[in-house]
């Protein structure tokens, strides 16, 4: 049977199985999910209105045995941004609802009655709505249990903790692994709507779906081939990553003076030898855990890790590079146990490791804690913001609303949104990818750093303009695609090396569909993606003014560089002429 | 002048396996880091050099030391 979209309508608690539309079938993952918030939800709607709706969508090849093929993208109006949002994420989601045959599942509308919270489960053909007055006011762990007991240990979970509920704008949507671990739509606020929709938790039933299917398995299964040998071999998704996760990149940003610290005042950390993938990876060895875990099965680069206190009791997972700098660098703890501490407790919880972490820096600035005091940090988030008290939820509103709060000028934003952890003014290319994409400053949108400072696909020199908005809008566009087929960004390292690797990804969509796509195709898609996503933000509101980096760093040295954000106006805004 | 520079060498990742963490040593002027990596057996190792910085710049192999340099050597790395 053809795929089809899932309707539910929160309004009157229906549901509706629709066919795709033929504009809609070559599309996937964030392709799918633009396309569609930008046909059906009215750019300058309230993002936690009746009128926001979430739309959910497996990549084109998620469900089937291509290696790294289970992103998940989730799109809707952001309530952090105001602009459009596609956030995606690991776990199990995605291969689940493509076998069920759910192209997508959108959200709409908001409960009449608001008294309590909901529980969505899709199944074959099916979607039922129930009350779950018994999970309000519980975290992510709890619900997963429930639905662990309810269904199965398959069944795939999606859920809000407490923050969420309260619609924060830090609060994230998480997602189930494979091992019954948490994986997050992390950024833009997205638990939030998932809150004001009253929904406590989506779950997908795992029982009842078939394989999908192939226009030619042949050629499928040997484009996969090459596809898995490339990632395989490449010494960064081959050898680097599943050695010593994400956070092996804590050293070499920290070398380059772009690893933004105490509230991005210097690009080099004096803490980063203590919480560097390095160290992470030692660590592990001595104590037991693991230095590999996919995100999602079909996973072979195994970028996670399970991380084990001193006695050996698991601490934390899904323990990345993001989450280690901005509490470990940004805000100063040189424990990386304290550290990962803090990571359960906001897996538990479903909040944006970047926005809080940065906020949390920000909040030294504002005089609520300080600089290290991880055991301050632990408190404010599982005491006052998890509780709702009136300094948890300034804190649970983002970086950029603590900011206006308290007063303060140097506000790490970009569209109202955390930067994450790779200095803008030292990374040169990274910062145009912030200060452009239309979701405001996100590093997985075009990830410059990979050429500013990686050597991968080349060499841009970091401290320059030169070049730096063709490369910021080159790999955002490369980004979109890539997005739009349920593959795990890293594939990027060995597609910008390795010449095999694209080819054999296009070959793969041509195999799945029976389709003709060139690589102009793929890249057109693509720019298209980006020019739909950046039209809604138009119609929000939002305007070139808005693609800019926060003043101070303009006139602020950063250290050991002493550079500041140069480019103008004119330069940033070439990046839309495509 | 004298003859000899001090030089700060920094390794990371498996570029650490059986090697050091960070080590000061003395050279001849006019060492290049194509010397220093030969000297270490990254010429050699199974994973071949991905960035090499010089003070926290990128430089390429032919750099010629200068007294009081800290050179970073990383096989390639990546994240996100």
């Amino acid at each position: 049977m053809a795929d089809k979209i899932y309707r539910v309508n929160m309004n009157d608690m229906s549901f509706k199985i629709e066919d795709v539309p033929a504009d809609w079938m070559g599309l996937g993952g964030r392709g799918l999910t633009s396309t569609i918030v930008a046909a059906e939800v009215d750019p300058e709607c309230h993002p936690l209105g009746p009128n926001n709706k979430m739309v959910f969508a497996p990549g084109l090849l998620s469900g089937t045995s291509a290696a790294n093929s289970g992103r998940n993208s989730l799109g809707a109006k952001s309530p952090l941004t105001g602009g459009i949002k596609e956030s995606n994420v690991g776990g199990t989601i995605a291969g689940i609802m493509a076998k069920l045959g759910v192209k997508a599942l959108i959200i709409e509308g908001i409960p009449e009655d608001d008294s309590t919270f909901y529980h969505v489960h899709v199944s074959k053909e099916k979607v039922e709505i129930t009350a779950v007055p018994e999970l309000v006011g519980k975290d992510n762990y709890f619900v997963l249990d429930a639905m662990e007991e309810k269904y199965n240990k398959k069944v795939a979970v999606m859920t809000i903790g407490r923050p969420g509920e309260m619609k924060m704008l830090v609060s994230n949507i998480s997602v189930r692994d494979p091992k019954g671990k948490l994986r997050s739509h992390g950024r833009g606020g997205l638990g939030a709507v998932m809150g004001s929709k009253k929904i406590k938790c989506i779950t997908v039933d795992a029982e009842n779906y078939k394989e999908v299917t192939y226009a030619d398995s042949d050629k499928f299964k040997a484009a996969s081939k090459v596809f898995t040998k490339a990632l395989q071999e490449n010494p960064i998704s081959g050898e680097g990553l599943p050695a010593f996760g994400t956070n092996v990149l804590v050293n070499i940003i920290n070398e380059a003076g772009g690893l933004p610290t105490r509230n991005f005042r210097t690009g080099s950390s004096e803490n980063a030898e203590a919480i560097c993938g390095e160290t992470m990876a030692e660590n592990i060895k001595e104590r037991g855990g693991s230095t590999t875990h996919g995100c999602h099965a079909g996973c072979v680069i195994q970028c996670s890790q399970t991380y084990n206190d001193k006695e050996g009791n698991y601490l934390s997972s899904g323990f990345e590079y993001e989450m280690i700098w901005a509490f470990g660098a940004n805000l100063g703890i040189n424990d990386l146990d304290l550290i990962a501490e803090i990571d359960a407790l906001m897996d538990d919880l479903g909040l944006d490791a970047i926005e809080m972490g940065v906020c949390l820096g920000l909040a030294v600035d504002a005089g609520i804690l300080e600089y290290g005091d991880g055991k301050e940090a632990f408190r404010l988030i599982k005491d006052e913001l998890a509780n709702g008290t009136p300094i948890g939820r300034i804190l649970g509103s983002g970086t950029g609303n603590l900011g206006k709060i308290y007063g303060l000028v140097r506000v790490p934003v970009v569209k109202n949104q955390a930067i994450p952890a790779y200095e803008p003014r030292a990374i040169k290319g990274q910062g145009v990818t912030y200060v452009t994409t239309p979701m405001g400053a996100d590093h997985t949108a075009g990830y410059a750093v990979a050429t500013n400072i990686l050597n991968s696909g080349g060499y841009v020199d970091p401290l320059k303009k030169d070049g730096q908005v063709e490369l910021a809008r080159n790999l955002q566009i490369a980004s979109a695609a890539v997005d739009s087929t349920g593959m795990c960004i890293f594939v990027a390292f060995p597609a910008l090396d390795d010449p095999a690797c694209l080819p054999a990804l296009i070959d793969m969509l041509n195999a799945r569909f029976g389709i003709n796509l060139s690589g102009d195709d793929v890249t057109n898609l693509g720019k298209n993606i980006l020019k739909i996503e950046h039209e809604f933000n138009l119609k929000a509101g939002l305007s070139s003014a808005d693609d800019r980096i926060p003043e101070f760093m303009k006139y602020e040295k950063l250290p050991p560089h002493d550079v500041v954000w140069d480019f103008t106006n004119e330069e940033i805004d070439e990046f839309w002429n495509f | 002048m004298s003859k000899s520079i001090n030089i700060t060498l920094k390794l990371f990742a498996q570029y650490r396996d059986d090697r050091f963490k960070v080590e000061q040593r003395v050279y001849e002027r006019g060492t290049t880091a194509q010397d220093i990596l030969d000297e270490l057996g990254i010429s050699e190792h199974r994973l071949p050099l991905g960035v090499l910085m010089v003070n926290s710049r990128h430089e390429k192999e032919e750099y010629v030391l200068q007294d009081g340099d800290i050179v970073a050597l990383f096989p390639k790395v990546g994240g996100g």
